[in-house]
C-alpha cells in the first residue's frame, strides 16, 4: 500500500523500528573522503531520514552488512575454542535496485552454492530492505544494461520529494499498519526507476574463455595499481580470506576472523610452495571482469555485475570495467584471427 | 631628480640598474589570484612599464620598465588588485604601505593537489592580515604537505600540513598498502602486527599516505588539521641554511601567534646597525641564544595538547 509521509512521521516511525533494528543507509562521513576538506558518501547506522543520502551514489555498497569487512569467528585458547558473539539487533538496510539484484547474486552465492553460510545467513535472516528509488542515473551507472534498473521485493520503497516529503509503498504488514495508524496519505506508489543510463554496456553473446587471450588485458598491467578498490567497493565480490591471529600479549589465546579479500590485490593467489597464478595486473583484470560477465553466468544463468558503477567511480586510475566489457568484442574478434 | 629611495623602497618599488626606472612588485599573498587580476597587471605593464612581466620567485609579479614620476599613477592603478587581493592598505590609491615583510607564498593546496592537507592560500591570506604591512625583513612560506613543494625550509617560518591518520581497524582489509606507501614514500612508520597497521607515533610526520592509499577507507584524516613549523631557513650569503623543525602538531591559531611574537621578539634584538635595517631572524637568534627567541615566541600560546616543541635547536648550512 502506498503511502505520503512526512518527515515527522517518518522520523517517528524510525524510532520504533530502532528498539529492535539498526537502520543502515547511505550517509555522510564528514571529512572523511580520502583528500583533505572532501566527505566520503557510504553506508552506516542513520538515527533520522535526514541522514540519508539520496542525491548522490554511495562510494562503498551495503554489503559490510551482511559479508564483515572483518569479522571474528570464534576465540580460541589452548584446549578450547568459544564462537564469536551473535550479532543481537535486527538490521534494516536502504538500498537502491542495483543493489537489491546484487543481493539475489550474495544470496545465490552464499546460501544456495552448496551448503548455506552458517554466518551469512544469521545476518540475512535478521534484516528487511528498504528500496531507494532512483530518479536519475548518477555517472558510471550502467544498470539499465545489467537488467536491475527495476526491482520489487522489497519490504518498502522509499522516493524523497522535493518539499522533503517521502513517497512510500508498503509491502511489510506491521509497517502498513504503522503507517495507516499514524494518519498518512494513502495513494497510489511505485518506486522511481531509471530506463537509460548514458553509459551502454553490451555484453557479446558469442564471449568465451578465450577472449583471455586478447592482448587487451595487457593494457591494465601499467595503467592497474592493483589497489582493489573496484573490489571493496562492488557489492557482488565477496571474496574473504582467512586470519588466525595470537594476541601478542598471551600468545596461546586468539582469534580466527575473516576479511575481505581482493582479486587485484597482491597476495590473492599466493599458493604453498611460493607460486602466484596471477602476478600481472591485466591477468587479474582479465579474471575479475571475465568473472563477472562470463564464468558467474555460466554457472548461475545471469550475470554477476549488476551494473552500479562504483568500480569506476572510485578507480584512482580512471580505469573503467564498463569500458572494458565493451571492448571484450573486438578481443574476441582479435583472437579469432589469430587463430 | 629627487626621489627618497627609502619611501620608494617601502612602497614596494625597486631601484634598478636603470637610472629613473624602477619596477612595481605585486604581492598575491598564497600564490593563487583570479585571473581577470592578470589583465589589470597586463595593463599596467603596457602602460606605465616596458610591456614586460617577471614573474617573482615568491610567487608575486614584479612590472619593470617603470619611470619614477609614474609612481603615483601605478600606484592608482593597483588599487583594483590590492581591493581584490585584501591587501591590508594605509592609504587608499597609495599603493602598498610596506615591502619587508615578503609576499607569502604557498602550494597550490588542497584546493587542487591530493596530497596536500589544507587549504595553504587561504591560511597564507589569513597570516597576511595579520601580519602586514610590516616592514620587518620576514618570509613565510606554506606548504600542504611534508612534500614542501615550496621549500618552505627556506624561509623564517616555513609551515608544512600534517594529518593524524584514524584507523577504523575493522575496515581493514589487510592489503598492506598502507605499510607499503608509508615506507617507500614516507617514513616507514607504519608495521603490520596481526595483520593489521601499527603506526609509530613518533615516526609519523601525518603526511596522509596511508589515507590517500587505503582502498577501504579504514584509514581517514583527522577532524582537526595540524602543522609543522619549521624555522629560520634562509638563503643569503653569510650561513645559508635549511629550516629545522621547532613544533610537531601545531595547530593555525598557535602559528599566527608565534609569528606575531616574533616580531616583538625581532624589534628588541635587531641589530640598529642592521644595513637597510634589514638583518635575518636566524641572525639575530644565534646571537641571543634559542632559548630566548622559544620564550619571546611561545609567549601566550597554547599548544594542542600532541604537539611537539623541539628544544633545543640546532642549525646546519655552509658557512663562509
Amino acid at each position: 500500500m502506498g503511502f505520503h509521509v512526512n518527515n515527522t512521521v517518518l522520523n517517528t516511525i524510525f524510532e520504533t523500528w530502532q528498539t529492535e533494528y539498526n537502520i543502515y543507509a547511505p550517509r555522510k562521513y564528514p571529512d572523511g573522503g580520502r583528500f583533505s576538506d572532501t566527505d566520503c558518501i557510504r553506508y552506516g547506522k542513520i538515527d533520522t531520514a535526514e541522514e540519508i543520502i539520496f542525491d548522490k551514489k554511495s562510494e562503498y555498497s551495503f554489503k559490510e552488512f551482511l559479508t564483515p569487512v572483518s569479522q571474528t569467528l570464534f576465540f580460541f585458547t589452548e584446549g578450547e575454542t568459544k564462537e564469536a558473539d551473535i550479532p543481537q539487533r535486527k538490521a534494516i538496510i536502504f538500498l537502491r535496485s542495483c543493489d537489491l539484484h546484487a543481493l539475489k547474486r550474495l544470496d545465490d552465492m552464499y546460501l544456495c552454492n552448496g551448503p548455506a553460510d552458517y554466518y551469512y545467513s544469521r545476518l540475512r535472516e535478521n534484516i528487511k530492505i528498504v528500496l531507494m528509488g532512483c530518479e536519475h542515473s548518477f555517472e558510471n551507472c550502467f544498470c539499465v544494461s545489467m537488467g536491475t534498473n527495476r526491482s520489487s521485493n522489497y519490504d518498502m520503497s522509499i522516493d524523497r520529494q522535493a518539499d522533503g516529503t517521502y513517497l512510500i509503498d508498503c509491502k511489510d504488514a506491521d509497517w502498513e499498519k504503522q503507517f495507516a495508524a499514524a494518519g498518512c496519505v494513502q495513494q497510489e506508489v511505485s518506486p522511481s526507476y531509471v530506463t537509460e543510463n548514458s553509459i551502454t554496456v553490451t555484453v557479446p553473446e558469442n564471449l568465451t574463455a578465450e577472449a583471455a587471450g586478447s592482448k587487451m588485458w595487457d593494457d591494465y598491467d601499467s595503467r592497474c595499481i592493483n589497489c582493489g578498490r573496484c573490489n571493496f567497493v562492488c557489492p557482488t565480490c565477496t571474496c574473504f580470506t582467512m586470519q588466525d591471529l595470537f594476541y601478542s600479549e598471551n600468545g596461546k589465546a586468539g582469534e580466527r576472523r575473516r576479511v575481505w579479500a581482493s582479486c587485484m590485490v597482491d597476495g590473492f593467489t599466493d599458493v604453498a610452495g611460493g607460486g602466484s597464478c596471477r602476478q600481472k595486473n591485466g591477468q587479474r583484470m582479465r579474471f575479475k571482469v571475465l568473472h563477472k560477465v562470463l564464468d558467474y553466468k555460466q554457472r548461475n544463468g545471469y550475470h554477476m555485475c549488476v551494473g552500479c558503477g562504483r568500480c569506476d567511480d572510485i578507480c584512482p586510475e580512471y580505469i573503467s570495467f564498463s569500458n572494458c566489457v565493451n571492448r571484450l568484442q573486438d578481443a574476441i574478434m582479435e583472437v579469432k584471427q589469430n587463430d | 631628480m629627487d626621489i627618497n629611495t627609502k619611501a620608494l623602497k617601502k612602497n614596494a618599488f625597486r631601484i634598478t640598474k636603470e637610472r629613473g626606472l624602477t619596477a612595481s612588485r605585486i604581492r598575491v599573498p598564497g600564490g593563487h589570484l583570479d585571473a581577470k587580476y592578470l589583465g589589470e597587471i597586463q595593463r599596467i605593464a603596457e602602460t606605465f612599464g616596458n610591456g614586460t612581466v617577471h614573474i617573482t620567485s615568491r610567487q608575486g609579479f614584479e612590472i619593470p620598465g617603470i619611470p619614477f614620476e609614474k609612481i603615483p599613477e601605478v600606484n592608482k592603478a593597483l588599487q583594483g588588485l590590492i581591493d581584490g587581493l585584501e591587501i591590508n592598505q594605509e592609504e587608499l590609491n597609495g599603493g602598498y604601505p610596506a615591502s619587508g615583510t615578503r609576499n607569502i607564498t604557498a602550494c597550490i593546496g588542497n584546493r587542487v593537489c591530493p596530497f596536500a592537507c589544507y587549504d595553504t592560500t587561504s591560511f597564507a591570506k589569513k597570516i597576511e592580515k595579520a601580519v602586514f604591512p610590516n616592514d620587518l625583513h620576514f618570509k613565510i612560506a606554506l606548504t600542504g604537505c611534508p612534500n614542501d613543494c615550496v621549500k618552505v625550509r627556506m624561509h623564517d617560518f616555513g609551515i608544512m600540513g600534517m594529518t593524524l591518520p584514524q584507523l577504523e581497524t575493522d575496515r581493514c582489509v589487510s592489503c598492506g598498502a598502507c605499510v607499503k606507501a608509508c615506507k617507500k614514500k614516507s617514513v616507514e612508520a607504519l608495521k603490520s602486527v596481526n595483520y593489521r597497521p601499527q603506526r609509530d607515533e613518533r615516526r609519523c610526520i601525518g603526511c596522509g599516505e596511508c589515507v590517500l592509499n587505503c582502498p577501504n577507507a579504514a584509514w581517514t584524516r583527522s577532524k582537526t588539521k595540524y602543522y609543522r613549523l619549521t624555522l629560520f631557513g634562509r638563503t643569503g650569503k653569510k650561513n645559508p641554511r635549511l629550516g629545522e623543525d621547532f613544533i610537531k602538531w601545531a595547530d593555525e591559531d598557535s602559528i599566527i601567534k608565534i609569528i606575531l611574537n616574533t616580531y616583538d621578539y625581532v624589534k628588541e634584538y635587531i641589530d640598529p646597525s642592521a644595513p637597510g635595517g634589514k638583518e635575518h631572524i636566524g641572525y639575530i637568534v644565534d646571537r641571543t641564544g634559542f632559548e630566548e627567541f622559544k620564550r619571546w615566541a611561545l609567549r601566550d600560546v597554547t599548544l594542542p595538547e600532541i604537539a611537539e616543541v623541539m628544544t633545543p635547536m640546532y642549525w646546519k648550512g655552509i658557512k663562509y
